[in-house]
């Protein structure tokens, strides 16, 4: 353990130089800064995530600094850190504050994706708490003259199980360095003694979030600030031909247009200035024509060139089981373009002075846009500082590393401070899409029911989760990524039910109509799609109940069958067999779905009710029961909150979303050409949690969306007897599929 | 034209230097007052995130010229409670754990405010009718409910 100066909070926040301004006037306003004027270590702080030091520190008061590469998107993540450091320590959460995603400050974690933040980054913190706890115990054993086995920690002092002889944290290690690599066997807490995690505790930001006290990106502001606002290409490739500057000058506090290639941005004083001047500013493009055609859409990915084949699993002799079948099903299954659609836009604010970049964002993975935006301006990383402050909650990879990018682009332009905030047709037009996705299922049955053999080939675009291209260095045309980023999409596509002959192929495409990324589930909530749908079109062809269908072919696996047994349960499932449709003008119809995330962890079941009307084709989902295991449960009500809002979302995205565009540019680009779901429309849920305090803890933030598009088409199927295998599902094509099964 | 314009906010007078009288209201609450309850979610009348109370009506600021609330009287999210004294809402809103991103919250705590001064003791379905134009992306919406529910049950 060494000495090292420390900075003040200001720092931390990489104010030095900048002065934050809120307020003009005393209204009743929180300042810019945390009241908590925890001393931390200097900027000169170490961020390998091999050290101790990466992760903690901790000052003379005994308050704990965590920094984490992982953020919190809006999802709890803060809390749940929080409760795993406060209970490996055994300090009160208050004396636990979390540095979220700051490029010079935290240890790069990977993007804040996947459903890995606490399954991934909150142990790996769990693991630097425990080491940090051992090396504070052997100290005080030193320092007390005692066996580390007499010694207990409460309320971060350390004390002798029988006597009166302690010392704090504080005193022990106060504003010094640990300077220990972090021991992947330094000894865990036992889960039994837990009194923290796995306990339901108030989200730290919420009573700020609902005073209008907590600082958002689009709230951040400092001196010397301007404002841009970017004029995006009216058709998505074209090129910028001529822009009259004279049509904005006049206006006030304009400051500068900033063109380079294609493109193209304003400046101005005041923010309204700027979006004044993004509006009236007279600019000639070329046409573009460079999109598929919307009805045409499967067309154009069916013969998309393949560029490679990812055999995602292949048991047995598939090709062989299905021509030796007594019954062949095959079907295709569909599932649209989506948009993230974050209700606030994307906004970002940088400054560069001295050939330095210091850029806040909301992105998640400050890390990887350091990287980019270095990339893009042509400097080292090492002078690009990129540092978190949560935006609006962002699903996936959206627009905020763009807007990042178009403000770093201007403050290099401009030399002042920039901040840019996009306009809701910029959200809807220009985030990364959720690209379109086709499986096409096949599956062989005996005649005695048994599955024997299941093939399924999926459509996507090729590439892993990496880097997503930068909006505003392509149009510029400046150092850029080549390679398209839609996520993991092939995770899901291998199925966890053990059937004799399997194959799971993803065929990987050349290209896709736009920029793609990850959203919520990405790939995996289509996947689970087709998988859960093509099970249940297996359980009627076999009239087979369709948990039952499930659990003889999940044997072996015991949390899943307990996940099940718990859903027929909680949902009062009655066993059923598809008999044809019911009658009536509105039918209602219940369907099930289950998913083994990423065929290795998070289990979770649901049932859904749903609620037709046959004249107009319009679905309602009316209520979900759900159980979930997802191992060790950090904080139980922050999971209930990430399965309802996943439930809800994905209604929202199986029911009503689409991308939707002409051969120019998407012309979906506000909420009423791009509708989600609203109050009168949201379902009850009833949540049943199975915590196993024992087990590894793994992610929550996607499972349960993955299977809500195939619950919701099953409990349809149960309803109308129509099996819907496009989302979303609009009345129309409800319809159509009513009209057509009649003829 | 630069132009001056007094109104009332939160109850205080306040008085702005306008470049524009056509800018909206919400660029003056968050920029000229600093204020950051009301949120720019769409600019367009369409989700609720920038709603304040306008006389006691819950209104969408983004499309409201700042001329036209010359001399009004405006209460933001910030003048409805403070942490330390929320208002019932803000309360229900805490101890429902009604948030994810956030985001939306503005708009939902500022029009369900709107809702309780109609009506004492909403019904669930008075409720969802009442946030019908409130959009949240995040899928908070039971939790709103239950919120607002237990704010008005409490009164
Ligand atoms: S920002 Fe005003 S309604 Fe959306
Ligand atoms: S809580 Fe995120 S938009 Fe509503």
């Amino acid at each position: 353990m060494s000495a090292r100066p420390s900075i003040s909070r200001r720092e931390f926040l990489g104010l030095s130089g900048l002065i934050v301004s809120f307020a003009a006037l005393p209204l009743p306003l929180a300042s810019a800064e945390s009241s908590q004027q925890t001393q931390l270590p200097t900027a000169h702080k170490p961020v390998a995530s091999d050290e101790v030091d990466g992760f903690l520190a901790i000052d003379r008061h005994g308050n704990i600094s965590v920094f984490s590469g992982k953020v919190d998107l809006g999802t709890g993540v803060r809390t749940a850190i929080t409760q795993i450091v406060a209970e490996e320590l055994d300090v009160p959460i208050a004396r636990v504050s979390v540095i979220e995603g700051d490029t010079l400050l935290t240890p790069d974690q990977g993007p804040t994706y996947g459903s890995l933040s606490i399954q991934n980054g909150g142990t790996q913190i769990r693991q630097a708490a425990a080491t940090a706890r051992r090396a504070l115990i052997r100290q005080a054993a030193k320092q007390l003259h005692l066996e580390e086995s007499e010694l207990t920690v409460e309320r971060g002092v350390i004390k002798a199980a029988h006597g009166t002889r302690s010392v704090s944290y504080g005193d022990l290690i106060g504003g010094r360095t640990f300077a220990l690599s972090i021991d992947k066997d330094a000894p865990l807490k036992d889960p039994a003694t837990y009194t923290v995690v796995g306990r339901s505790q108030p989200r730290l930001d919420i009573p700020d979030k609902v005073t209008g006290r907590f600082t958002y990106m689009h709230d951040f502001r400092v001196t010397g600030m301007v404002h841009g606002r970017v004029v995006r290409p009216p058709a998505i490739g074209a090129t910028l031909l001529a822009v009259n500057e004279d049509s904005v000058k006049h206006l006030p506090g304009f400051i500068k247009v900033v063109q380079q290639r294609n493109f193209l941005a304003v400046v101005a004083e005041t923010e309204w200035g700027a979006i004044t001047a993004a509006q009236q500013l007279e600019a000639k493009w070329s046409d573009w024509q460079g999109l598929p055609d919307e009805n045409k859409l499967w067309d154009y990915v069916r013969s998309t060139r393949i560029t490679k084949e990812d055999v995602t699993s292949d048991r047995g002799d598939v090709e062989a089981a299905l021509a030796k079948s007594a019954q062949r099903l095959s079907a295709t299954y569909d599932f649209a373009i989506h948009t993230h659609g974050s209700i606030g836009p994307s906004c970002a604010v940088a400054s560069f002075e001295g050939g330095r970049l210091t850029c806040w964002s909301a992105s998640q993975a400050t890390h990887n846009l350091r990287q980019q935006l270095a990339l893009m301006l042509g400097i080292p990383d090492a002078d690009v500082r990129v540092i978190y402050i949560a935006g609006s909650g962002c699903y996936g990879r959206n627009g905020h590393e763009d807007a990042a990018a178009d403000a770093s682009l201007l403050a290099h332009a401009v030399g002042r401070p920039v901040r840019v905030q996009w306009m809701r047709a910029d959200e809807h037009g220009w985030d990364p899409k959720g690209p379109p996705t086709l499986i096409d299922m096949q599956a062989g049955v005996d005649a005695g029911g048994n599955v024997t053999g299941w093939y399924s080939q999926f459509y996507g675009p090729e590439g892993v989760a990496g880097r997503v291209k930068l909006v505003a260095a392509d149009l510029a045309d400046l150092p850029h990524e080549m390679e398209m980023s839609p996520g993991g999409i092939i995770n899901g596509t291998a199925i966890p039910y053990m059937f004799p002959n399997v194959k799971t192929v993803a065929h990987r495409l050349a290209t896709t109509p736009f920029r793609p990324s990850w959203i919520r589930a990405p790939g995996r909530m289509q996947s689970a799609f087709a998988n859960e749908a093509f099970l249940d079109e297996i359980a009627v062809a076999t009239r087979t109940d369709p948990f039952e269908l499930r659990q003889r072919s999940l044997a072996n696996d015991h949390r899943a069958i307990e996940v099940l047994e718990r859903l027929a349960r909680l949902s009062n499932w009655q066993k059923r067999t598809f008999n044809g449709h019911a009658a009536g003008g509105t039918v209602t119809g219940r369907g099930m779905a289950f998913v083994k995330y990423e065929v290795y962890r998070t289990y979770v079941g649901m049932v859904t009710t749903v609620e037709i009307v046959r004249a107009t084709g319009v679905i309602k989902a009316k209520h979900f029961a759900v159980v979930q295991d997802c191992g060790q449960v950090i904080n139980p009500d922050g999971v209930r909150n990430q399965i309802e809002g996943n439930v809800v979302q994905t209604v929202s995205r199986t029911l009503l979303e689409r991308v939707r565009y002409d051969r120019s540019h998407v012309t979906s680009i506000d909420w009423l050409t791009y509708p989600i779901l609203t109050f009168p429309d949201v379902p009850d849920i009833d949540i049943e949690l199975i915590d196993r305090p024992q087990e590894k803890p793994w992610g929550v933030g996607e499972p349960s969306s993955a299977i809500v598009s195939a619950a919701i088409c099953n409990a349809v199927f149960d309803a109308i007897g129509v099996r819907l295998r496009s989302v979303p599902f609009l009345p129309e094509k409800t319809l159509a599929a009513i009209n057509g099964r009649r003829s | 034209m630069e132009q001056h314009i007094s109104l009332n906010v939160n109850g205080r007078k306040v008085d702005l230097k306008v470049a524009d009288p056509a800018m909206p209201l919400l660029y003056a609450l968050r920029n000229d007052l600093g204020l950051r309850g009301p949120r720019f979610g769409c600019g367009l009348s369409q989700c609720g995130a920038c709603t304040v109370h306008l006389d006691g009506n819950a209104v969408r600021s983004c499309v409201l010229p700042i001329v036209s609330v010359a001399g009004r009287s405006i209460v933001t999210l910030e003048g409805l409670g403070t942490p330390d004294k929320p208002h019932p809402l803000q309360q229900a809103f805490i101890d429902e754990q009604a948030v994810q991103c956030g985001y939306c919250i503005n708009g939902m705590i500022m029009q369900s405010a709107a809702l309780m001064a109609a009506n004492k003791h909403p019904t669930d379905e008075q409720i969802k009718q009442a946030l019908a134009n409130n959009l949240c992306r995040c899928g908070t919406h039971l939790r709103i409910v239950r919120a607002v529910k237990r704010a008005t049950s409490q009164i």
